[in-house]
């Protein structure tokens, strides 16, 4: 991809001010995430720092550390602001990882069986369709229960369940590129194979790739979510969103709205605008409108 | 047409095979089940006799082979927790989880294929822009946050309708019989919709451009037919295969996702269930649970398939792989 293909490609995502917008946002939440150790005013993992004292305060209260609570506390009296913050680190470190690992295991999986084909393309195919036609979150219930609680644990289960995606549509792309004439004409020079597939047949496939890694890190984003919501997913200690959201549920019907509604608003707005971004993606990488 | 069937059959049967090993594996690693089991102040010897009555100090393809035949007459075993048989079990909670689903799906359907066709049919419309982007919120946001603003809204703060548990049930074990059952229905079934909902309005939206384009609507708006017998008779007519489609593959992923509907509303079905033997290391009910749910998914993908074998011979020769 050149220069002028990206400036091109700018101006045609520009397009629409609501996609801007969610590009704004996913920036602004990166960004956030990133500097959460910084900007946040309370460590959320700090067991020793958290009073009691503090617990379910609501929203603009100032409790004993002096500071002003802008989104109250947890139950446990954490500073929600914080907690929000390392939540979003955490469960962004969670779901991106696990996204470019699918992608390059996926990738790999799809492109081999398209360009080598045979049994072992028919097999690997056979496979990714059988768990595409079972529901993500099945899977990765599955594989969470298998394998317990924790980080690592959580990206396997993220990854097993998202890999299929990947290698679907990078075997669908592949198989159109590979009976092209260029490919042909490729593996008629005296080059490997693993040159043509890497650096021929790879570039053409991206694209799509491109809008399916971001609609599956926004679903793992949200697959994270759900399990720690249902008990499955990490520990209270290192409370990511779907657990925070968990956590407050129990105190929502007396009222406590704050501690459930603040983390949602974030995991909400979060997934939302990388879908947005994703769905302009694909108008703008849509190789139909290409000129 | 019978070899097709017969063939299509083998593969759904090898496929279960092949999950009923990964599964058993799968649940095998999870946890020694006699820790669960066991009264921690029995005897060594009590100990034993139980394991041996379990069958747990054979081999694990013994154990294997134990489970499938058993499993192929239909006895899944007892569940650790509830002490009795898991497939009664786990049938007595299967009402509650149909209902649920069948009451979404058909929320989302009636919803979401009117929605659809708008905004197929006049793609360029505020009102038809306004429909895709509540069809991405709706599948953006996660089921379960959703239901806990439902929750918030319609429970705590209007107190309109229950905010979780089911109501009486009736005859086969439903509770869409009286009116107190569906204030308690409502809730869950509009939150499992939603994102069934999205992706109908998608689907359906596609379908519609792509139909509107095509000659026959042509045709028959030169023929003077008015617009609602174009779009009532000919779209439908087109975009309804691939909706019933869509409707029964997805049927059993609304099943699946059910799991954290039912969870959030207290929902008493089978997706509860799974939830509660995971956390309480129920190795039978969870065995049982997988393997009917890829029972059914086999299934429906298998009727799926047959179905477009008898609509479209084409499917039929290229069948075979």
């Amino acid at each position: 991809m050149n220069a002028t293909a990206l400036r091109e490609g700018w101006a045609e995502y520009r397009r629409s001010p609501v996609a801007v917008l969610a590009l704004l946002v996913v920036v602004a939440v990166v960004a956030l995430a990133l500097l959460a150790p910084w900007i946040a005013p309370q460590d959320p993992y700090n067991q020793a720092g958290l009073d009691l004292f503090d617990a379910r305060l609501p929203p603009g209260e100032t409790g004993s550390g002096g500071y002003v609570h802008w989104l109250g506390t947890d139950n446990a009296g954490r500073d929600l602001l914080s907690a929000i913050l390392y939540g979003l680190r955490l469960s962004l470190t969670i779901s991106v990882t696990a996204g470019l690992v699918a992608l390059v295991v996926g990738a790999a999986i799809g492109l081999a069986a398209a360009y080598y084909g045979g049994w072992f393309g028919a097999l690997a195919m056979r496979v990714v369709d059988l768990q595409l036609s079972l529901p993500a979150i099945l899977l990765a219930l599955v594989m969470v229960a298998m394998l317990g609680q924790g980080v690592p644990q959580l990206m396997l289960a993220l990854i097993a369940a998202q890999y299929a995606y990947f290698a679907r549509t990078a075997f669908g792309a592949a198989s159109a590129e590979r009976r092209k004439d260029y490919i042909e004409a490729a593996l008629s020079t005296p080059l490997s194979g693993g040159r043509v597939l890497l650096r021929h047949l790879l570039p053409n496939t991206l694209p799509p790739l491109i809008v399916v890694v971001t609609v599956q890190i926004a679903t793992a984003i949200s697959l994270e979510a759900t399990l720690s919501f249902l008990g499955l997913g990490l520990p209270i200690t290192r409370p990511s969103l779907g657990l925070l959201i968990a956590n407050g549920f129990q105190f929502m019907l007396s009222g406590r709205y704050w501690i459930s509604v603040y983390p949602g608003i974030a995991l909400m707005l979060t997934v939302l605008a990388i879908n947005l971004v994703g769905d302009q993606l694909r108008q703008v990488l849509n190789p139909r409108r290409r000129r | 047409m019978l070899g097709f069937f017969l063939g299509r059959l083998a593969q759904a049967a090898l496929v279960m095979l092949v999950m009923s090993v990964l599964v058993f594996l799968g649940v095998y690693a999870i946890g020694n089940p006699i820790d669960v089991l066991i009264d921690p102040a029995a005897s060594p010897g009590q100990r034993l006799a139980l394991i041996q009555q379990y069958g747990l100090d054979l081999p694990l393809w013994q154990q294997y082979l134990r489970f499938l035949g058993s499993v192929l007459q239909g006895d899944f075993g007892n569940s650790f927790v509830f002490r009795i048989p898991v497939l009664s079990l786990i049938l007595s909670r299967l009402p509650a989880t149909l209902e649920l689903a069948t009451t979404a799906m058909l929320i989302a359907t009636l919803l979401g294929v009117p929605l659809g066709i708008w905004a197929g049919y006049r793609p360029q419309a505020r009102s038809s822009k306004a429909i895709m982007a509540v069809s991405v919120i709706g599948f953006s946001v996660p089921t379960f946050w959703v239901g806990l603003l439902l929750i918030l809204f319609f429970a705590v703060e209007f107190r309109w309708l229950p905010s979780g548990g089911r109501g009486p049930t009736g005859a086969l074990g439903l509770s869409i019989w009286s009116a107190e059952g569906w204030t308690f229905l409502l809730l869950p079934a509009l939150n499992l919709s939603l994102f069934k909902f999205g992706l109908l309005i998608r689907l359906v939206r596609a379908g519609t451009e792509e139909v509107m384009g095509s000659e026959h609507v042509r045709f028959a708006r030169a023929q003077g037919l008015p617009e609602r017998q174009v779009v009532g008779l000919h779209v439908l007519k087109n975009i309804g295969i691939p909706i019933i489609t869509v409707f029964g593959l997805e049927f059993g992923s609304t099943l699946a996702f059910a799991v954290v509907t039912e969870t959030v509303f207290n929902w008493p079905g089978m997706g509860k269930l799974i939830i509660e033997s995971i956390t309480a290391l129920d190795r039978p009910v969870m065995v049982a649970y997988l393997i009917l749910v890829v029972l059914l998914f086999v299934l429906i993908n298998l009727l799926v398939e047959l179905t477009y074998g008898f609509l479209d011979p084409r499917v039929r020769v290229k069948g075979a792989p």
